[in-house]
């Protein structure tokens, strides 16, 4: 058979359709019956619970790294004072929902990829359809919910905590007062920066474990391909986080700040 | 009657009866590729209530195809598939839930779901999919899993079974919602003599004690024969398996494929008279 030279852009092409496809059967499992209750119940707790001690200890040390070295470049303009400003202004809007996105893409993504991947190349996807039940109402709607929903709770669990590391360095290492701190977190923080850090999480999350779910239900190979899944499904995971985060960013900051 | 083309078998796949009864499964000229490769070519043949086929052939023939395209896992490119007398080659997924339960499949290796305990996978189209009240669906697992002899095992996970258990927790799976039509797909492969003659003889009880139409893909000669040649029958409250009578032996047929076509359609005594000298290849 003659090779195109538009033959490498076939599989990528493919499988955005396949992810669309994909997404669109969400869509239609979210306003049909049946609803799989429990394992929607099942996937908030692995997801959510699950992710809590990782997510807290990355919002911990963000939180602290950044009052040092915000403290040491505020020191250059005398403007120590201000540390909380500069700490909760980054957390909320860009590191507390980047950073925990970007723990869960590695986590659950890696997670949701290798199970479905699993369950796809030892037949259990097709004996699920053989005995009557839809795998994307079944496995995937239940985990894209877990991750959209999760993730902003999350999120913030991890930004209050990080801000809560950042007071603890101002006080003991940078020799701020907490009261000083908090009143400058407070005045450096407006409306809309709460909102974009509550928005991107829900988006960040539905990317995450839509995105993991198609992998693993794309799985062939055997185990090796299982492998291949998980690590596709963190790298894109990843990459997409990254990258919908700056055009989401661009949208909100058009939408809410201009 | 023995065929040996598929050109022979086409007649009776056009009529939607043989023999004053409606075909359990019915292929019409079906043709399936993936990508380049030809996997099934103008496959067509008929299976009727309470009849076993054991389709045979090299790896890679298209046996275990055929059961996806009649659970409707995979798409024919071209032909028709009729399944209880309802076309389903060109369903919806959604279209096709009616007809899948009426349908048991065996995977091969069993496809048990890891995370759900012995009786959980068994009573999972009951416990999930229907709203029968819970004891009649514990009343239900209780009974198939006695009838693969697996009765105390239901606490168990998949990975505490060894692989004859976990097929025959796989047949107690398929038989759960009491389907019209089983398909077993390598029953007994990778399994000792001894564990793949108990999956047979479930097999041969299942066609002969509860009557289902079923098909076995196999490459497995010797258990494709036992199946073919013996019966089941109540003694008492015993299930003894006995050679099957001479007027009876047309109930199982075997099915040979090669290079996506039928060779060879007939009775076990039919394929040992063989003459064909691939089919005597593949018997040796």
């Amino acid at each position: 058979m003659e090779r195109s030279f538009l033959d490498p852009l076939k599989k990528p092409v493919l499988e955005v359709q396949e992810y669309i496809r994909l997404l669109g059967q969400v869509g239609r499992g979210l306003v049909t019956r049946p609803i799989y209750g429990r394992d929607i119940i099942e996937q908030f707790e692995a997801i959510g619970i699950g992710s809590l001690t990782v997510v807290l200890l990355t919002g911990v040390f963000t939180g602290m790294v950044l009052a040092l070295q915000s403290g040491i470049s505020l020191d250059r303009f005398g403007a120590r004072q201000t540390v909380g400003s500069l700490v909760s202004a980054s957390m909320v809007k860009e590191l507390g929902p980047v950073l925990t996105a970007l723990m869960v893409a590695g986590r659950v993504g890696s997670g949701i990829a290798a199970e479905l991947g699993s369950m796809m190349v030892t037949d259990q996807i097709a004996a699920l359809r053989a005995l009557g039940a839809d795998p994307v109402r079944k496995l995937v709607i239940p985990r894209v919910l877990a991750g959209t929903m999760m993730l902003p709770i999350l999120t913030i669990l991890s930004t209050g905590i990080g801000m809560w590391g950042g007071s603890i360095i101002s006080a003991t290492q940078l020799m701020v007062p907490t009261s000083v701190y908090w009143n400058s977190v407070v005045n450096g923080l407006y409306v809309q920066d709460i909102w974009m850090g509550l928005i991107k999480p829900i988006v960040l999350g539905f990317v995450i474990t839509s995105v993991a779910c198609h992998v693993g239900l794309r799985t062939k190979g055997g185990t090796q391909g299982v492998g291949r899944s998980t690590t596709t499904a963190v790298v894109v995971g990843s990459v997409a986080v990254l990258a919908v985060d700056f055009l989401l960013t661009k949208l909100l900051i058009v939408l809410m700040y201009d | 009657m023995a065929h040996t083309s598929a050109s022979a078998l086409d007649s009776s796949a056009r009529s939607p009866n043989v023999d004053g009864q409606v075909p359990v499964v019915r292929f019409d000229r079906v043709t399936l590729a993936f990508d380049d490769k030809v996997v099934l070519k103008d496959l067509s043949f008929t299976l009727l209530p309470g009849r076993l086929k054991v389709f045979l052939g090299a790896s890679g023939a298209g046996k275990s195809t055929i059961l996806r395209l009649i659970l409707g896992l995979l798409r024919a490119d071209a032909g028709q598939i009729w399944v209880h007398g309802q076309r389903v080659d060109q369903l919806s997924e959604a279209d096709l839930m009616p007809v899948r339960s009426e349908i048991g499949m065996v995977f091969q290796e069993g496809a048990l779901f890891d995370s759900l305990t012995v009786r959980e996978n068994v009573g999972y189209r009951l416990f999930e999919e229907t709203r029968q009240p819970i004891a009649e669906v514990d009343r239900r697992v209780d009974d198939v899993l006695g009838f693969v002899g697996l009765r105390d095992m239901g606490a168990r996970m998949p990975a505490e079974l060894s692989g004859g258990q976990r097929r025959r927790v796989a047949i107690a799976r398929a038989l759960a919602s009491r389907p019209k039509l089983l398909l077993y797909d390598e029953p007994t492969t990778g399994l000792d003599p001894i564990t793949a003659l108990t999956v047979d003889a479930e097999i041969v009880k299942l066609r002969d004690l509860e009557h289902t139409s079923s098909i076995v893909v196999t490459h497995q000669l010797r258990d494709a024969f036992y199946i073919a040649t013996h019966r089941a029958a109540t003694t008492g409250s015993r299930v003894e398996l006995s050679p099957v009578p001479p007027e009876d032996a047309d109930i199982t047929e075997f099915v040979m494929l090669k290079s996506g076509g039928i060779v060879f359609e007939g009775t076990a005594a039919e394929l040992r008279a063989t003459t064909d000298a691939y089919l005597r290849s593949f018997l040796s």
